[in-house]
């Protein structure tokens, strides 16, 4: 709490040196402290005018709210600036580079928000009858078409909410396949070590069992463990390529065929599709779903944890048991909607429907647009200037920190480190901190698994040379002093709004709601 | 030229000489011969100027009919209501648009800091103890909670209310095909009551948890704390799913009404229609089954100086910690959007979200009486908030169609819902805001009066 308390006076620089004295308000210049709405709003305020009238008719029978409820409010020039000073602690993509490897941290373009907001767009309800959308299913259709050319897939479901979301549908997709063919029984899912969290997750959310394979030492899937591990309890292999280590999983259309031969399907985790959009299709490797994240590869913002936005491409085998509802665009460019109502005539085989309505119209339009925008020759350079890119930065730091396997070849769109060279006592979070101080969100830390103390660095396509110069030579310095036993960086960060935050108390004894501290009753007016 | 990419081709040069290699080519040796692409995609078109896709996607726009631009009464699940200009601006401050998951608190407390607000305005509203981050939508947020009652009870029948959105309970379907739950379910009939009794009655030692919409999928609404004491008498659990939270100024929230889990879609405050979605789902519970939820929790700390801040907390029950384990597979959620629920929320506070509420109430009672008296028409429900259903005496769903090519769309017809369901042909859906004139239900009226004659 920063809100200053009667009494307060002013101190002086002590003995005569130039150190400077707290402030008054807490704040720091441009560095400006805000407390909670709780804390300075009242219940009684409100920054909405409304039309005048009587509201006594009333059908809520004895339902009425009668007790308090607690919401504060605040006028509108209090929230703007609320608001306005909150986002001022944040870090993001439009003040520097943001290299969280795996997460696709890349420049957001403006247009594709002024996009949504065409009232065409943002002001539709998905209940309106067909004849009243057909601008909206153009562009959901549309997009899919983009989706499968890029992919070299079969068929597309639009209506995932977000990756994890798109990986369960792709497993449901395998379930309700396998049920087809008699073979429910298959209830096993190989998921290699490097996997995101989210695939054993969501194997097992859609009732799979889960068995891990290992990576081999040049960091890639153990080809010959997975094959000997398939047989007839296999549903489904979970793969991601590029792979956590940001490497191409070269043997993936083996495994695949392998997978087939045996019985199952594969699953291709396709968050980082970026890496190789336009220059490779997944289909020709043989995969049967692959998730793509339009807030990754197509740039959909990714405000502050989501929304996201989750299509998967389904290959052949798969695609009639994709969910409801999706578009279909008939010979006179009229497009209809297949929900439940006609699915027993087009779409039988559908596992139903994932979610109310037809997905995440939003993030439809911005990653149409961008995909308008780039074309498909520029959505090759998207993908050549982030592998560009992340192999400069794995080349520029591999004589500093160990890059436990640059020594096999090129990385593709991130660059994995290991924290082996550091100081006793010297951990990759401390670099982390670090980078922090020196202007930047640090990498991916602790990620993939399969190295100690990883740190993956996506630069992405849309850093400038001179931006990764800079935060080339910030991350050279910073694992300097982790080398040598700088202990200063043990307190990193020290220029941030908050110095390292006590996690561990945070979990021990949840505060996830505010409460009106008991002590205080000054303060209770507010909320009264 | 390509607008999004900084690198000229001299730097490219110079960067590949750095690399070590010739051409950028080399740095896709790893992937197999047969799948290398020589160039662009075939059939698919190049770049275009920022002006040519913005005249592309303008036109698809004006394919549409604007909610705004017409007399408009679609509800069920979603609902138009004026967002102050101020909400999207803020949200489109960059630092809170291109920011991450606030996985590094020290450069992230704005995010972090408007979460646990979040938070705290959704467990007041529903009436809950805590709340979570949010999740995708109200449809998935449901099956979460159906899921979360199943790993507290360790019973896995569910009982669905037949008014429980048909959306929401297709979801549940889909997964329970998958997870060995049971759901008993039915549909609606058209009649001015909520199903509590069948729900009560149906409850058995082995339900995990009763699902109940409040209001429900017709507008109804009903005292769920009967419900809800019939459920803990077996030791289940009563899910309350609120799919208006603008209705929780006006009513008694399903937590003061001892529903154990209250989840919700939060788009009606911030978000708009957007055709369906991004939307955000609300998660609130008891603080006793806290570590049961699923989703980002974001809870307060201190940091190495005293000072307090935020951080994600109880990550053990996520993914990336519990992997196979986790309570849920869910990882990006629906932030952005909860950044607007939770500014439209505190530009209302209480005394704007109570007067919010009384002129939904009042538009939509006004807007059922003058409906009720058309020619034909009957008023099926009569206690609701902001949406009612009528009777038209004929099937709905034509009319909605000849309605919207009158200009006027006139809510949402239940045939449009449930498909098949003869009893529930007639029926029709009507939803009214503070952005419903007088003149939209006079003109609604009309033209329904025309249409049914």
């Amino acid at each position: 709490m920063t809100i200053n308390q009667s009494g307060w006076k002013p101190e002086m620089s002590a003995g005569g040196t130039d150190a400077p004295a707290p402030t008054f308000t807490g704040n720091r210049a441009l560095m400006l402290e805000e407390p909670l709405i709780f804390e300075i709003g009242s219940t009684r305020t409100t920054g909405v005018d409304f039309a005048e009238g009587d509201v006594h008719h009333d059908r809520l029978g004895d339902l009425t709210r009668k007790a308090p409820i607690g919401l504060p409010g605040l006028s509108e020039p209090e929230t703007v600036r609320h608001y306005t000073r909150l986002s001022r602690q944040n870090y993001a993509i439009d003040l520097g580079l943001f290299p969280l490897g795996s997460c696709t941290m890349k420049h957001n373009p403006r247009l594709n928000e002024r996009m949504a907001r065409l009232p065409g767009f943002a002001d539709v309800h998905p209940l309106q009858p067909v004849d009243t959308v057909q601008g909206a299913l153009s562009v959901i259709n549309q997009l899919a078409f983009w989706l499968i050319d890029l992919t070299g897939m079969h068929g597309v479901a639009m209506s995932p909410k977000a990756g994890a979301h798109g990986e369960l549908c792709g497993m449901l997709a395998i379930k309700a396949a396998l049920e087809k063919r008699g073979e429910g029984h298959r209830r096993v899912v190989l998921v290699p070590e490097s996997a995101h969290g989210t695939n054993p997750a969501t194997a097992a959310f859609a009732g799979f069992a889960v068995e891990d394979i290992p990576a081999t030492a040049d960091g890639r899937v153990d080809t010959q463990a997975l094959e000997a591990r398939l047989g007839p309890d296999v549903a489904a292999v979970m793969i991601t390529n590029p792979n956590t280590c940001g490497l191409f999983e070269r043997d993936l259309k083996r495994i695949s065929d392998a997978v087939h031969a045996a019985g199952g399907y594969v699953y291709c985790d396709g968050a980082n599709f970026n890496a190789i959009v336009g220059r490779v299709r997944p289909g020709d490797l043989g995969i049967d779903a692959m998730h793509i994240n339009l807030h990754k590869t197509f740039s959909t913002p990714h405000g502050g944890g989501g929304p996201g936005s989750g299509p998967v491409v389904l290959s052949e085998a798969l695609s009639p048991f994709g969910p409801l509802p999706f578009t279909e665009r008939h010979g006179d460019g009229y497009i209809t909607l297949v929900e439940e109502e006609t699915a027993g005539d087009r779409h039988p085989d559908s596992f139903g429907r994932m979610t109310a309505f037809h997905g995440q119209m939003g993030m439809f339009t911005r990653a149409l647009t961008y995909i308008l925008s780039h074309g498909a020759d520029g959505l090759r350079q998207v993908a050549e200037d982030a592998v560009l890119n992340a192999n400069y930065v794995l080349r520029s730091l591999e004589g500093t920190l160990d890059a436990p396997f640059a020594g096999a070849g090129p990385c593709m769109h991130e660059a994995l480190f290991s924290d082996a060279d550091l100081a006793e006592g010297f951990s990759t979070l401390d670099i982390a901190k670090g980078l922090i101080d020196e202007g930047f969100h640090p990498m991916t830390v602790y990620f993939p698994l399969v190295v100690h103390g990883a740190m993956l660095v996506e630069p992405t396509e849309t850093e400038s040379k001179a931006a990764l110069d800079q935060f080339i030579g910030a991350l050279r310095s910073v694992a300097e002093r982790a080398k040598a036993g700088d202990k200063a960086l043990k307190t990193a960060p020290h220029f941030a709004p908050r110095a390292r935050l006590d996690e561990t108390r945070a979990a021990r004894k949840p505060v996830l709601v505010w409460r009106e501290p008991a002590s205080t009753p000054a303060s209770s007016e507010a909320v009264a | 030229m390509l607008r999004y990419l900084p690198l000229t081709g001299h730097d490219r040069e110079a960067m590949l000489a750095t690399i070590g290699v010739h051409s950028i080519d080399d740095l896709f040796a790893d992937v197999p011969e047969a799948a290398r692409l020589d160039g662009p995609i075939a059939g698919l078109p190049n770049h275009m100027t920022e002006l040519a896709v913005e005249r592309h996607m303008t036109a698809l726009a004006r394919r549409n009919t604007v909610a705004g631009e017409v007399p408009f009464f679609l509800g069920c699940g979603a609902y138009r209501h004026h967002v102050p200009a101020s909400v999207d601006h803020l949200i489109q401050r960059g630092e809170f648009l291109t920011a991450y998951t606030p996985y590094q608190p020290e450069i992230a407390q704005g995010t972090l800091q408007m979460l646990f607000e979040f938070q705290t305005q959704v467990a007041r509203m529903l009436g809950t103890d805590v709340a979570n981050a949010s999740m995708y939508d109200g449809s998935t947020a449901c099956w979460e909670a159906v899921g979360m009652a199943r790993r507290i009870t360790r019973r896995t029948k569910a009982i669905l209310s037949s008014g429980l959105h048909p959306h929401y309970a297709s979801v549940a379907k889909t997964m329970a095909k998958y997870t060995g739950d049971v759901l008993d379910t039915a549909v609606p009939d058209l009649s001015s009551d909520m199903d509590l009794d069948r729900l009560i009655a149906a409850i058995d030692d082995d339900t995990s948890c009763v699902v109940v919409q409040y209001p429900d999928i017709l507008g109804r609404i009903g005292d769920l704390q009967p419900l809800a004491d019939a459920c803990h008498a077996r030791k289940a659990l009563l899910i309350a799913v609120v799919t208006e939270p603008v209705a929780m100024g006006a009513l008694k929230s399903p937590g003061e009404m001892d529903a154990d889990i209250v989840v919700g879609e939060g788009q009606s405050l911030g978000v708009g229609l957007q055709f369906g979605g991004p939307y955000v789902g609300l998660f609130g519970c008891k603080e006793k089954y806290v570590r049961q939820m699923p989703g980002r929790l974001c809870g307060e700390t201190v940091d190495a100086d005293g000072k307090r801040g935020f951080v994600l907390t109880l990550s053990t029950r996520e993914q990336h910690i519990r992997r196979e384990k986790a309570t849920s597979n869910i990882c990006t959620n629906s932030g952005l959007c909860a950044l607007a629920f939770s500014i439209h929320m505190t530009l209302l506070g209480e005394a704007g979200l109570r007067r919010l509420a009384g002129l939904n109430h009042a538009g939509a009672v006004h807007a059922a009486e003058r409906l009720g008296k058309v020619p034909g028409v009957r008023l099926v429900t009569d206690r609701f908030f902001n949406e009612f259903t009528l009777d038209l005496g004929q099937e709905a769903r034509p009319a909605v169609r000849t309605l919207a090519e009158r200009g006027v769309l006139a809510g949402v017809s239940l045939g449009r819902l449930y498909p098949g369901e003869d009893a529930l042909a007639n029926g029709l859906v009507v939803a009214v805001t503070e952005t419903t004139t007088k003149e939209d239900v006079e003109a609604l009226a009309t033209a329904l009066q025309e249409v049914l004659a």
